[in-house]
């Protein structure tokens, strides 16, 4: 589905990404670890089409076609779904009247009918106790005034409506109490499917008590320096990533 | 951001057409004679020929204002055709015998009268006294009104049917003297509307005048006056739009607003005129004096105002609360692009007890505009209690643009309690990237978010005004991302 090739980008004139090589298939869940600033947010920055960064070397395809020729929304089109670190707030606009406009977007981009007010807000409310999201919650305006945990929560609840094919999670567990957790986790591995792929993003190990995926990365310094299974994650957990950093340096 | 100011910039003026209708006008000028063809043209009477002249005479010693942040080529006033109206003089019966000239340049615009009457017979209705350029053509719901008492009628017919109405309500909320403009329209104002709902009496329906600016180089010089007596209630509904031009227009109206004793007057506006081109050049310029009073207690007036057009607009609808527990409201969407300028706000003026006035200013700019609020708040010494909330916000698009507010706060009673609240914030790229990255086009995003950003102000809109808004803020802002 993915594949990232010697991926380099920078920043400022700062490279940030220094050689990204990954290759992730349909049903499959890859978590992403490393250290602050090892990168971790850049890539998912990189693979959404964040402008800022300038990509210098390598290619990503995505079924197929060169990911980084589209534009940021023609992405999200095409499945790639962004649950951001920080989810921004959009003062005066719903919820509802934001994903209206994202779903009538993707499908005329894709060519199908536009869906009829009774069948999209049948979809909200299904999707709605799927993710467990407090309704009032919806029907407010996007982001503003939540609470981190509520910000993630409408985070994974976006996903869910929008149906993308590969999701990419950044730090979705950062600021969540163990029942946000709970709920988010949940939520994920509702989605979860054998026709999409997910990334998680995460620093620390717990999200992957709830969400266990099939393979484990560490990016270091801008490259991918150790791949394992779920195990690999709990090794670091206990070692810290300072016995990744000695290895490397080694 | 730049790829996106730059689109917006070559966007196109939608409504630009000229359409051909001959006009019957005056030669260019402003002296006593022009004042005087004016008034004979529309038989006047005697009185009303002295006002102006009264007006005129004003208008010579004073000298045009230059303390609003605002800069043009200060219009010739001797370079103006002051009186212009389309050929067909008779007043018509039907929609048939409106020129079919004209009827076409309705549908370019949007608006059908054809579609007007036929609203009429569903709940929500709209009378619409259709002006072009300074004739009234045609009204329509004349006769549901007068049923309830209702006079709707223009300018002119009012001072020859209504003339007593007019001589005690004209001026007394707006003296001619009272500003450059105010005095230069008083002079040679051709027509407009006159408004008069009678005691105790809901007016069943939005009342709503299209203005139009016709034969070139025709400056607009139009007059509203709306009265509500004791225990009544009306929402008036202005808009515009204007054709093309090379040369600046000038337009300079007043509307008069006088509301008794527990009367609500609702007036809402949504201008459009044309803004000049992407250079700066042509456009209308827009002064404009609006007041309204609050004549006796409980009285209330309202105005709601989604400003996208004009080269420059100069306006600052206000309320004067003289009435005891009297209330003033002002709701204001203002949009400048490319050189548009706009300086406008309101001015509160409590004189009565327990008055309360709100205050909520949305100033979006883009390009290379400049955009300024500019409010005064009077607290008077017989205002005990008085009550303001002001929130001021700015949203600015690009870095070539600016947004400047203004308020003034004079209070001399010390029981006021007046809140002011402001921002200014640039539509980020972390909200464009958002909605990009849920596969919504900057063009979009954008209207969404503005829209988002002016939605306390909208949704004070009667219905039929609000999508219209929604998407002349989306037309105004087309192209203007990347």
């Amino acid at each position: 589905m993915l594949t990232i090739k010697n991926l380099h980008a920078s920043i400022d004139g700062k490279e940030i990404l220094k050689g990204i090589n990954l290759e992730i298939k349909v049903g499959e869940v890859h978590a992403i670890m490393g250290p602050n600033g090892s990168g971790k947010s850049t890539l998912a920055a990189v693979l959404a089409g964040r402008s800022e960064y300038e990509v210098t070397q390598g290619e990503v395809l995505y079924n197929g076609i060169n990911l980084l020729e589209l534009e940021a929304e023609d992405r999200a089109r095409e499945g790639i779904f962004l649950a951001f670190q920080y989810p921004i707030e959009i003062p005066g606009v719903s919820n509802i009247n934001f994903l209206k406009t994202a779903i009538s977007e993707i499908r005329a981009y894709k060519g199908l009918e536009q869906m009829a007010a009774k069948d999209f807000l049948t979809m909200m409310k299904e999707k709605q106790e799927l993710v467990e999201i407090d309704r009032t919650l919806i029907s407010r305006s996007i982001n503003e005034g939540f609470s981190g945990g509520e910000k993630k929560r409408n985070e994974i609840f976006q996903m869910a409506m929008l149906e993308p094919k590969l999701s990419i999670l950044d730090e979705t567990d950062s600021g969540l109490d163990i029942d946000a957790l709970r709920i988010v986790a949940n939520g994920v591995n509702k989605l979860k499917s054998e026709e999409n792929a997910t990334v998680i993003i995460t620093h620390y190990q717990r999200l992957l008590d709830y969400i266990v995926p099939d393979f484990v990365h560490v990016l270091y310094n801008g490259q991918i320096v150790k791949s394992g299974s779920k195990d690999l994650a709990l090794e670091l957990e206990e070692n810290g990533y300072d016995y990744i950093k000695a290895e490397v340096e080694a | 951001m730049n790829e996106v100011l730059e689109q917006k910039i070559n966007t196109d003026y939608k409504y630009g057409f000229v359409t051909d209708i001959d006009a019957d006008s005056a030669p260019k000028g402003l002296n006593e004679e022009i004042i005087r063809f004016i008034s004979a043209k529309k038989n006047e009477p005697d009185w009303m020929l002295a006002y102006r002249l009264k007006a005129f005479r004003h208008w010579l010693t004073m000298e045009e204002p230059d303390w609003a942040h605002i800069h043009y080529e200060k219009p010739d006033f001797q370079d103006i055709i002051y009186y212009s109206a389309p050929k067909s003089k008779k007043v018509l019966q039907s929609i048939d015998e409106v020129d079919p000239e004209l009827l076409k340049t309705f549908e370019k615009l949007g608006i059908s009268v054809l579609e007007q009457e036929r609203l009429s017979g569903v709940e929500s209705r709209v009378a619409m006294d259709v002006i072009v350029d300074s004739v009234s053509v045609k009204t329509t719901f004349k006769e549901t009104l007068a049923e309830k008492g209702i006079i709707f009628c223009s300018f002119g017919e009012a001072i020859q049917e209504h003339p007593a109405l007019v001589r005690k309500y004209m001026s007394s909320v707006v003296p001619s003297s009272d500003n450059f403009f105010a005095a230069l329209n008083s002079a040679v104002f051709t027509d407009g509307s006159f408004c008069y709902i009678p005691k105790g009496v809901r007016c069943p329906m939005e009342l709503s005048t299209y203005f139009r600016i016709e034969a070139a180089g025709t400056g607009q010089f139009e007059r509203t006056l709306i009265i509500a007596e004791e225990d009544s209630h009306v929402s008036y509904l202005e808009g515009c739009t204007a054709p093309m031009r090379d040369e600046n227009q000038l337009h300079a109206a007043v509307v008069e607003l006088v509301a008794h004793k527990n009367a609500q007057i609702k007036y809402s506006t949504v201008q459009n005129w044309y803004p000049g081109d992407k250079e700066g050049k042509g456009g209308v310029f827009n002064f404009v004096t609006k007041r309204g009073i609050c004549l006796e207690e409980n009285a209330k007036i309202s105005w709601t105002q989604v400003e996208t057009g004009s080269a420059i607009t100069w306006k600052y609808p206000s309320v004067i609360l003289k009435g005891d527990k009297s209330v003033g409201e002002f709701y204001s969407v203002a949009v400048t692009n490319n050189y548009q300028q706009a300086d406008t706000g309101t001015k509160m003026i409590h004189i009565g007890k327990d008055t309360k006035s709100t205050i909520i200013s949305k100033g979006v700019s883009a390009g290379f505009s400049n955009n300024s609020y500019r409010g005064l708040v009077r607290i008077s010494k017989g205002a005990d209690n008085a009550r303001n909330f002001s929130q001021c916000d700015s949203l600015l698009m690009g870095d070539q643009c600016g947004a400047h507010t203004f308020p003034y706060i004079e209070i001399k009673n010390n029981t006021a309690i007046v809140e002011h609240e402001a921002t200014t914030s640039k539509i980020g790229e972390d909200q464009l990237f958002y909605c990009k990255q849920r596969g919504i086009d900057n063009e979009k995003a954008i209207s969404l978010i503005v829209n988002g950003y002016c939605k306390d102000v909208l949704s004070q809109l009667p219905m039929e005004f609000a999508v219209e808004a929604q998407k002349l803020l989306e037309v105004s802002l087309e192209g203007s991302v990347g």
